[in-house]
């Protein structure tokens, strides 16, 4: 029983049983409508407004103190400056690379992790009190800020740190290795220290949802352990693994604040890009770059419900 | 099963609209003359440097004004000023920022002859030197933007007038820091930045407008090129400097940027870098760890910086009156006092002295060695007896000034460069 239903019930006349079957249904689309409409206003006013700002505004000239409304393509020139050069690229290519390359070696290394920690708790661990303990365990890393979850890294792979103070002291090396910090490395190590647990949760959720007795159907028939992982689990896994992947792959690309860190400031990311030009107050050209990164990551995501459908696997 | 929910659901909305309506209805309940005798309280925006709780406590004290902190950093406050001047009443920010929070309108013009010791701020200021001796005046330097031509004027008036912009309240000379027990030699110019002896191990700060002109003084050091303005520099000029610190980048000369106050102790103190761009009390910050750090002077000076008090456009009667009050007694000795004590130098140097002993007067304002150890405002030893501020006294070190932070002409295609910079 909603508050929302509530007063459409009320108003309902006493209708003759011989309502056409069309009005009825009328009536229930435009109970649906009210329904949602609730929803559907929080999304518009705090989701689709703003988007449509910044798309306006990435149309508008600014100077260094105020934003002009008149129209001017400049700031996507300026932001594909230079980009037909192949040889040399502009920053724009340079900084898109770099962040899916970052893209690409997260979702390699956290997609493999979380489906083996996830099919664990699913199907190894039979009590449900130790499988929702295990659960939680996952989650612990939450229980902090993400910046003191990645400053944590700093102090063990500096070049006086404690891996290197430990490979040195074992006389493994005699140089500190310089790579472990602010390199591709650490950047790597810290986008899978934090979002391995966004994979984790939708592949555990859909591997619980699987019936045991399809596993066991395959057994009888003879399938080994890997073809029932292969052709059993991992078809019905699917839609975790692509909510997994969406939710890795959009955090990574959104991301500045980890790049930065353990990137040492050194290693460009889209999001950077924009806070640099939001803090010189070049808002229509930081809205011209919100917008092209709008666009990438939803092409990706486009891409990945080709592969899986996702309406139709839930 | 729902009612009991539903009602405590409503009880709980309408006790949160009660109370809405009482915080809503709160600043305009009482009598014209009660609120005439409320204290006034200031909401000061600006970066947490200014901001200590020893001047809110002495302010309430001597002159029954509150403050209201709101810290923010630099950027932070110039969007405050251009998009919601309405928002504070006092402003404490950079002089390079005016080009930008002038021509928005958004600030007033602060008469001069209400500043009582207006006469007194240091000529560094008022009129570019120190002692009667020119001082560098490349980039924002403070007399460029130091008076108005009127009181809503959105124009500087290159000569002085009785509308000033903002009432000094810190500036300072800033160099590179390095760490001595690791580099094991002298470091005399700004050219040892990018020397490839240090590769790997130098840092510079990643805020685009002062780090192009870090790497202007290391270019300019190592005779590559001299810049007419290194603070307003053309487009080829920019090119030329990103070049450089491309090249740089590229060779591993840095071992990462930093961007705020502690990123650059944590680089230095744990030996991360030997050699960067730094802030002084950084320095002092990785120095109180037991870590040997030295803010090295170079022959080729200072890029120096400055923030000042200024007031926003709609700020009025009572409040405005607050205000002058406050930037009265903030000149009037005792804050001068404390902010020299933390290595800062302060508008009216004259009054601080009366409110120092002469042995801290004469280590941070004369670079004599220290008579007795020095203390912090909070009492802790700063410098044990016998020893020497880094860069000797206030005339050497502010007389050395080479350039002042600044924001170009050509900003936004230099920010946009610089971004090519952090990708390539």
């Amino acid at each position: 029983m909603t508050d929302a239903a509530l007063p459409a019930l009320a108003d309902d006349p006493a209708a003759p049983a011989a309502a056409s079957l069309a009005a009825k249904t009328r009536r229930r689309r435009a109970l649906a409508y009210v329904q949602a409409a609730p929803m559907a206003l929080v999304f518009a006013a705090f989701f689709l407004v703003p988007l449509l700002l910044t798309l306006v505004v990435s149309f508008w000239e600014y100077n260094e103190y105020e934003i002009i409304p008149s129209f001017t393509a400049q700031n996507y020139l300026d932001v594909f400056d230079g980009c037909l050069n192949v040889a040399d690229p502009c920053t724009t290519v340079r900084t898109y690379l770099s962040t899916l390359k970052f893209c690409a070696l997260t979702w390699a290394i956290t997609l493999p992790v979380g489906f083996t920690v996830a099919y664990f708790v699913a199907f190894h661990v039979r009590s449900a009190t130790v499988q929702m303990a295990l659960f939680l365990v996952c989650t612990i890393p939450f229980w902090t800020s993400n910046v003191i979850r990645m400053i944590s890294w700093i102090p063990l792979l500096g070049r006086n740190g404690l891996v290197n103070g430990s490979l040195i002291g074992l006389g493994l090396i005699d140089r500190p290795i310089e790579g472990l910090l602010y390199s591709d490395f650490s950047v790597v190590l810290a986008f899978v220290h934090l979002d391995t647990v966004f994979m984790i949760v939708p592949i555990f959720n859909s591997m619980a949802r699987i019936d045991r007795s399809l596993i066991e159907a395959a057994h009888d028939a003879g399938a080994s352990g890997w073809q029932i992982l292969w052709h059993v689990v991992v078809p019905l896994t699917k839609p975790g693994i692509a909510i997994g992947s969406i939710f890795v792959i959009t955090l990574v690309m959104g991301d500045f604040v980890t790049v930065g860190v353990m990137g040492g400031q050194q290693i460009a990311s889209v999001g950077k890009v924009i806070q640099v030009q939001m803090s010189a107050l070049q808002l229509p050209a930081a809205a011209a770059n919100a917008v092209v990164l709008l666009g990438a990551v939803m092409l990706m995501i486009v891409a990945m419900t080709r592969l899986i459908d996702l309406r139709k696997e839930l | 099963m729902t009612t009991p929910i539903k009602l405590s659901r409503r009880t709980l909305l309408r006790g949160a609209g009660a109370t809405g309506l009482t915080l809503g209805a709160g600043p305009i309940t009482g009598f014209p003359h009660v609120i005439a005798a409320e204290p006034v309280t200031l909401r000061y925006l600006g970066t947490a440097v200014n901001q200590s709780a020893d001047i809110a406590r002495k302010v309430k004290e001597d002159l029954g004004i509150t403050l209201e902190y709101i810290p923010v950093v630099t950027d932070e406050v110039t969007k405050r000023v251009v998009t919601q001047p309405n928002s504070f009443d006092l402003l404490d920010t950079e002089f390079f920022s005016l080009k930008k929070l002038i021509p928005s309108g958004n600030i007033q013009g602060m008469d001069a002859r209400r500043i009582q010791q207006a006469d007194n701020i240091t000529p560094i200021f008022t009129k570019g030197e120190i002692d009667g001796r020119k001082i560098g005046d490349q980039g924002t330097a403070p007399k460029k933007v130091f008076y108005l031509e009127g009181q809503s004027s959105r124009a500087f008036a290159p000569s002085p007038t009785e509308w000033i912009t903002l009432i000094p309240t810190t500036y300072n000379a800033d160099t590179l820091g390095i760490r001595p027990d690791l580099i094991k030699r002298p470091v005399t110019s700004w050219r040892d930045l990018l020397n490839a002896e240090f590769k790997g191990k130098a840092s510079i700060l990643n805020i685009p407008s002062i780090g192009i002109m870090d790497a202007a003084m290391v270019i300019e050091a190592s005779g590559d090129y001299t810049y007419p303005d290194k603070g307003n520099m053309t487009k080829a000029e920019i090119d030329r400097t990103i070049k450089v610190l491309i090249e740089a980048k590229r060779a591993g000369q840095f071992r990462a940027f930093w961007q705020d106050f502690n990123e650059s102790v944590n680089l230095m103190a744990s030996g991360e870098t030997v050699i960067q761009s730094m802030w002084s009390p950084a320095v002092t910050k990785v120095r109180s760890q037991g870590v040997a750090c030295t803010y090295q002077p170079l022959k080729e000076g200072y890029r120096a910086w400055a923030s000042g008090f200024g007031l926003p456009k709609p700020l009025a009667g009572r409040k405005l009156d607050a205000a002058y009050d406050f930037i009265n007694w903030f000149l009037s000795g005792w804050a001068g006092a404390y902010l020299n004590r933390q290595g800062y130098y302060s508008a009216v140097p004259g009054t601080a002295k009366a409110h120092m002993e002469p042995d801290e007067w004469a280590y941070w304002m004369e670079g004599k060695p220290a008579g007795k150890d020095i203390k912090g405002p909070d009492g802790s030893v700063l410098e044990k007896a016998g020893a020497v501020r880094d860069g000797g006294s206030f005339e050497a070190r502010m007389g050395s000034v080479a350039c002042w932070n600044a924001v170009m002409d050509e900003n936004t295609y230099m920010v946009r460069k610089w971004n090519e910079f952090i990708a390539a």
